[in-house]
């Protein structure tokens, strides 16, 4: 499995899919080795939440492998990279895409930015809105050198099927499935069209066509992705299978907050980018303040519109009324998820949105747009088109004014949340694995 | 000898208009799409329905009889958006086979919330009746079949000779719906749903993975006729929609209606029968004894469709709250503003069981969740409270 992402080293869903998939693989008794840059794995192995690698065994200089021990049957291999892949790309500097070609000396030169010391700041990079600062600019380029390095890796392994995460790893899925002759199936967790809307950069959208069109077989997150697929990749349909993401939500219920609050709040998490729809968040906010006065507005995250939505707020006359948190990560995101009285995606295109189904799994009502992947598997949400900013603020004020309905959106959805879980999700790719085997056998 | 009680229920809801918090008019409902719909169900059911009837009742030269109950708020619309379906309903009241039984004229569930109020909608709606049909009736069906030994108590304060109800498996026991009860220490009969039969024809008639589909109307004779020696009369209760809307004409649901008296009425013995002859015909043979609320709705026939929920019960509450102010404002455009809300399809629509299944409740909502509804409903209840103040 080809991944760049791993929690809690996150700056969306894809890290907290290949978490919860990976584990329910193990569980179900799937070995999976699991391939990610190097630039997850210095913090990474000392957080609290995963345990110390029980093995390491290096086969190739700069490369570290290793084992978790609540997952026996994933091993994990990192490799030196710098992907970063929803970070804005910096200006020029792109090199070429080459065909799996790369020589293994450009992983393991040693001038290469691959010491912890970059990689730490790759994640504070991700996490803050100047990821750009500490870039390389070659973002392209490390896919082919974490493409090259995976095939090297390969070498040692034995496996049936390559499963690639997000086009950071097509290349990467692509080169070990031709160097060793496996099936490949490919992982669309998002497409440049949602991260992007119609400005999609180019490069990026190549490397996401010719993955999902040299795979065997794709997952796509939802069918609301996979109809992006069918009409931007000019995919045939019947290689297109859907797999749901899930939640991890350990049965229990989370502790109703202690905290007595005169005053509401209404959260918006996620990245500060256009894929999200912030400014639609901060339109309903105003219309909201309009008739509700004890309210305050938390925007959790960060991005490249973390700056101008500041001074929108401060434009709508409703500064003092929203909180701008930054990035938050681990029990910080437990506790906005706790105070929260509502959270609200108004994502303009999102391919599957697992931060609902977090925020469901707090007991925390949801309001989510329509142009979602999770609106396809939830009800007891309330729905809205994210450009309608008057609906949605007629929602916000709804759910603020009647406790019945926070009451019963509540107790019905984290009934809904309970019943999806990871193991269904990877049982969906192991299916996907047998269709995948057969179609490969076919072809040759 | 065994009777067959057709009793038919029509229905129309003033369905609201999405309005918002934002929204300050006093334009609380739908017109168009309102409008659209009593066209539409009138073209597909209603028209040809009652054409059929009227045709039994002719060719029978007058054997076969039933029962409808309109709402008022039923009429109503067919008065603004569709008069000809009112004068088809009036000439099947000329044929005098044809009885109308007494509601609440907002199809409401005012009789859990307010005596007072429901009395007034049942006296409205028997004022329409008079109205429109010339007929005062002497049965009586509280919303949905809601049922229980007050609701009859309640009728018979009113002087209404016998109750609708379901034939709740849980109450009859082993005993047959096919007879008449009474509630206990009550003089008024209680007239039982055979929900068997009707469901045959309400629900599985189109159905072709049921194992007795297609139904003839030889075969429904049959059945009918099992019932003599154990029982007096089916009542075949229903929505009127059953005919053209729920079962399309292309299932043959109007050809089976229209031969089934034939074969029903093949054996001498057996006739048709209005509500009211058969509480004239047959004396109660034991007691129907309902201590809680029963309906005729879902599997359960409880109330839970319309108050299982803490927002259907909130919204109930808040909208029973407001009736004293309404009603000392004396406006009655506000009034009736008001009883429209009562009608029980608002709280229907807000119904969270089953929702994630898809069934029978999503066909009839207009809403895209039972959330909106619950919404839009408090946003024009907002709006009501401003006009009391």
């Amino acid at each position: 499995m080809l991944g760049w992402e791993f929690p809690p080293f996150i700056s969306g869903g894809l890290g907290t899919a290949c978490y919860g998939l990976t584990r329910a693989l193990n569980d179900i008794g799937h070995h999976v080795i699991f391939v990610l840059p190097q630039s997850v794995t210095t913090e990474f192995t000392t957080h609290v939440a995963l345990r110390t690698p029980a093995a390491i065994k290096g086969h190739i200089p700069g490369v570290t492998s290793y084992r978790l021990d609540e997952f026996n049957n994933v091993e994990f291999r990192s490799v030196p990279s710098t992907l970063q892949a929803y970070g804005p790309a910096g200006p020029g500097g792109v090199t070429e895409v080459h065909q799996h070609g790369s020589s293994l000396t450009s992983m393991t030169d040693p001038n290469a930015p691959t010491t912890a010391g970059v990689s730490g700041s790759v994640i504070t990079g991700r996490s803050t809105v100047n990821a750009s600062a500490h870039y390389d600019g070659d973002m392209i380029g490390e896919t082919e050198r974490y493409a090259a390095i995976a095939v090297a890796l390969a070498r040692n392994e034995k496996f049936d099927v390559v499963h690639a995460h997000d086009w950071m790893t097509y290349p990467a899925g692509i080169a070990v499935a031709r160097a060793f002759n496996k099936p490949l199936v490919v992982h669309v967790h998002s497409t440049e069209f949602d991260r992007s809307g119609e400005h999609v950069n180019q490069r990026i959208y190549d490397i996401e066509r010719r993955g999902v069109h040299m795979a065997d077989k794709v997952i796509a997150v939802s069918h609301f992705t996979r109809n992006i697929l069918l009409g931007r990749y000019a995919i045939a349909p019947d290689r297109v299978e859907v797999v749901y993401n899930a939640i991890d939500t350990n049965g229990k219920l989370p502790l109703p907050s202690t905290i007595r609050r005169d005053e509401k709040i209404v959260l918006f998490l996620g990245r500060i980018t256009m894929q999200k729809g912030p400014e639609y968040f901060l339109h309903a906010a105003r219309m909201v303040l309009d008739h509700v006065k004890n309210v305050r507005f938390v925007m959790a995250g960060s991005g490249d519109m973390a700056r101008s939505m500041i001074e929108l707020a401060a434009e709508l006359g409703i500064g003092q009324k929203v909180v701008f948190t930054g990035f938050l990560r681990g029990h910080d995101v437990e506790r906005v998820y706790k105070m929260a009285d509502i959270y609200v995606m108004p994502s303009v295109s999102e391919p599957f949105g697992i931060a609902p189904l977090e925020a469901l799994s707090h007991d925390v009502p949801v309001i989510i747009s329509k142009q979602s992947g999770v609106s396809e598997i939830l009800t007891h949400v309330l729905k809205v088109d994210f450009w309608d900013t008057r609906e949605m603020a007629n929602k916000i004020i709804a759910i603020l004014r009647h406790p019945p309905l926070q009451a019963t959106l509540r107790e019905h959805g984290s009934f809904e949340v309970n019943r999806l879980t990871w193991k269904d999700a990877a049982e969906g790719c192991v299916q996907v694995y047998g269709m995948a085997i057969g179609q490969y056998g076919k072809r040759k | 000898m065994a009777s067959v009680c057709f009793y038919f229920q029509v229905h129309q809801p003033y369905r609201l208009r999405r309005y918002s918090v934002f929204d300050t008019d006093h334009n609380y409902f739908d017109d168009q799409k309102n409008g659209e719909i009593c066209r539409k169900v009138a073209t597909k059911c209603y028209l040809p329905a009652n054409q059929c009837i009227l045709d039994m009742i002719r060719v029978h030269e007058g054997r076969f009889r039933c029962a409808y109950s309109i709402t008022g708020v039923a009429l109503d619309q067919f008065a603004a958006y569709h008069p000809e379906v009112l004068d088809s309903f009036k000439r099947l009241a000329d044929t005098g086979c044809v009885e109308f039984l007494a509601e609440t004229y907002y199809h409401s569930l005012s009789f859990l919330y307010s005596r007072e109020e429901f009395n007034a909608q049942i006296e409205l709606h028997q004022q329409k009746m008079m109205e429109l049909f010339g007929q005062k009736s002497t049965v009586f069906r509280d919303t949905e079949l809601i049922y229980s030994n007050d609701v009859a108590r309640a009728a018979h304060e009113l002087g209404y000779k016998a109750v609708i109800a379901e034939g709740a498996d849980h109450l009859l026991g082993y005993r047959s719906p096919n007879f008449v009860y009474h509630p206990p220490g009550l003089p008024i009969s209680v007239l039982l749903k055979n929900y068997r039969l009707s469901d045959d024809i309400a629900f599985r008639f189109g159905n072709r993975g049921w194992a007795e589909w297609p139904l003839s109307t030889e075969k429904f004779a049959g059945w009918v006729n099992q019932v003599n020696g154990c029982g007096y009369t089916v009542n075949l209760f229903m929505d009127y929609e059953t005919f053209g809307e729920h079962q399309w004409s292309d299932t043959g649901i109007f050809d089976f209606l229209y031969h089934l008296p034939g074969a029903v009425m093949s054996l001498p013995d057996n006739d048709f029968k209005k509500p009211s002859e058969v509480v004239a015909a047959y004396p109660p043979i034991g007691e129907f004894d309902a201590p809680h609320l029963i309906s005729w709705a879902d599997t359960e026939r409880d109330l839970s469709a319309w108050l299982g929920n803490a927002m259907q019960s909130n919204a109930l509450q808040e909208l029973f709250n407001l009736e004293k102010a309404v009603k000392a404002k004396k406006d009655p455009e506000l009034l009736h503003d008001w009883r429209r809300l009562t009608t029980s399809d608002h709280f229907y629509y807000m119904c969270t069981k089953y929702f994630a299944d898809g069934d029978v409740h999503k066909y009839f909502n207009p809403y895209e969740s039972p959330y909106d509804s619950y919404i839009n409903f408090m946003n024009v209840l907002d709006n009501v409270a401003t006009r009391i103040k």
